[in-house]
């Protein structure tokens, strides 16, 4: 039986408010790959890359041609790489390059996991990782990198959320011909999920399977709309409208993820649901927040309508997948929004707002551009304030800054393409370096202790 | 499989004729059709059969995008799973 109704609503989706799924994201484990010289290693990694995401762009073309919706990005997310470099501290460089020309020859456009994991503790081979980062961006194109400093299980590494501090202002500086672009792709989380298809932060965790498909669908500009049809209703019905779209959409992401997995002899991981924006007009998260009725994003009452709308989305979503992961939820990334670009520019918002925010959706300080003179405490300050409130929440929470080098506040940057362009915005200028050099562990919290 | 075939645009004659037309001469059977005027556009959806056609679902979408150029209007062609998923649990 046809219903017109459900089939125009569908092509609508796609064709004017932007409906897309946002990324197949095959997470592939390397650990079959470690060897003891960093050579042997990188041609392994290189090898097993290429063969198993060979297919990768040409099936999620297929399935968008055949189902009628956008697939945007292909990625690849492998085992976390400190993992594998063990045996060759100081040479890591090598199989970062192995990894952006893997990425390069399958033609995804991200290839995430250039990770580490020091949550409790960082080993010699691990701090080696980590300081080979800012050189590693530098030399490629296409890899991503993350490290995980905090769980609500385990308490803040606070020595990492200084060394943090430090590698984003090196690895601003090694690439400062592209304001500091480097910076856009290293992420440092708290509670960072083993199962994320998004960018910059997707690595395939260790307890994961050898080679699986998470999907990630989007949809703010279908949410906008929705919510136009109930202007001036209660929030009950807003609340409503939301998880009633974000089922839609997130049932054809499930419907993408189980076909992608079959054709591409993986297994089928999750779906994250997460609202995702771009630059462009019509695909904002601010202007989802706006049209329930905010002036601007960053007005007060922003927190509680975010709140809202992270979990209408989730509630929405869980029915609609047989597995749900990833962030799943809002995101809020200042540069990549264009709702978000207007506030910073015009002041509506501002970082402590942005960090109330984190609070309640499912990233962190996402995308945002400091001044380039920000000392490496002060960002080590913005880290480990990020990590509290994940820690403390039992959720995932990250960092994404860039200090942009010889760039101060009221000018902007511009990184291009999806990374959008953003306006620099003010840090506070009072230091916490006596607090980040005491480095230590921050305890557990007591609600952690549930065994 | 099954696809479900949408032609939107200005309405004129023989739009019904040139599509199904088209889908005939590629062994695609039409199993429902439905046709209205929606705010002075044409709109048809369209359930079809491709289980027997001659040509791919590729090839069938790129000779009905060059039709619907030549005839102005939109033509899309999307496997009916995703309006099964979309809108019913």
């Amino acid at each position: 039986m046809l219903n017109r109704k459900e089939i125009l609503e569908t092509i609508n989706m796609v064709e004017k408010e932007h409906f897309d799924v946002r990324t197949i994201t095959m997470g592939i484990s390397l650990l079959s790959c470690i060897r003891n010289s960093a050579s042997e290693t990188a041609t392994l990694c290189y090898d097993k890359i290429c063969k198993k995401a060979q297919n990768i762009v040409a099936v999620a073309n297929e399935l968008s041609e055949e189902y009628g919706i956008p697939i945007i990005n292909k990625r690849v997310s492998i085992t976390p790489a400190s993992m594998l470099t063990a045996s060759f501290p100081g040479e890591e460089v090598v199989l970062a390059k192995a990894l952006d020309r893997a990425a390069k020859e399958i033609g995804v456009d991200f290839l995430g996991g250039y990770s580490a994991l020091v949550h409790k503790g960082m080993t010699s081979f691990e701090r080696s990782f980590i300081e080979s980062i800012p050189e590693a961006l530098s030399v490629t194109e296409r890899m991503c990198s993350s490290v995980n400093v905090g769980t609500s299980k385990s308490g803040i590494n606070m020595d990492a959320v200084k060394l943090m501090g430090e590698t984003i202002v090196k690895t601003a500086q090694i690439t400062r011909d592209k304001d500091g672009l480097g910076c856009a792709k290293l992420v440092v989380f708290c509670n960072a999920v083993e199962d994320n298809p998004f960018m910059a932060g997707a690595f395939h965790g260790v307890g994961e399977g050898e080679t699986v498909i998470n999907v990630g669908v989007s949809g703010p500009g279908v949410v906008h709309h929705a919510l136009k049809h109930v202007k001036g209703q209660r929030l009950d019905e807003v609340a409503e409208t939301i998880k009633k779209t974000a089922f839609k959409i997130t049932r054809a992401g499930q419907l993408i993820a189980k076909e992608a997995s079959k054709r591409l002899c993986a297994e089928f991981g999750i779906v994250d649901l997460s609202l995702a924006p771009t630059p462009v007009m019509g695909d904002s998260v601010a202007h989802i927040l706006e049209e329930v009725g905010l002036d601007s994003v960053g007005a007060h009452g922003t927190t509680a309508v975010l709140a809202m709308l992270n979990d209408a989305v989730k509630k929405g979503g869980v029915m609609a997948s047989g597995h749900v992961g990833g962030l799943s939820g809002a995101f809020i990334p200042v540069s990549e929004d264009i709702g978000m670009i207007n506030a910073a520019k015009s002041g509506a918002i501002s970082l402590s707002k942005l960090e109330a925010m984190t609070a309640v959706c499912s990233v962190g300080i996402d995308m945002v551009a400091i001044p380039g003179d920000t000392p490496a405490s002060t960002i080590s300050g913005m880290i480990a304030d990020e990590m509290a409130i994940g820690m403390i929440n039992n959720k995932t929470t990250a960092v994404r800054v860039i200090p942009v080098p010889g760039k101060t506040v009221g000018e902007n940057v511009e990184f291009g393409g999806l990374l959008g362009n953003a306006p620099i915005m003010a840090v506070s200028p009072y230091g916490c370096s006596d607090f980040i050099n005491r480095g230590g562990r921050m305890p557990a919290p007591i609600h952690s202790n549930k065994n | 499989m099954r696809a479900i075939v949408t032609v939107i645009g200005k309405d004129k004659s023989g739009i019904i004729a040139k599509v199904s037309t088209l889908l005939a001469e590629k062994n695609v059977n039409i199993e429902d059709i439905s046709q209205t005027i929606v705010q002075g556009n044409f709109t048809m959806l369209m359930l079809c059969d491709l289980s027997d056609a001659t040509l791919n679902l590729k090839e069938i979408k790129q000779e009905l995008s060059i039709l619907g150029e030549k005839i102005g209007v939109s033509i899309h062609v999307q496997h009916e799973d995703v309006f099964n998923v979309m809108h019913k649990i």
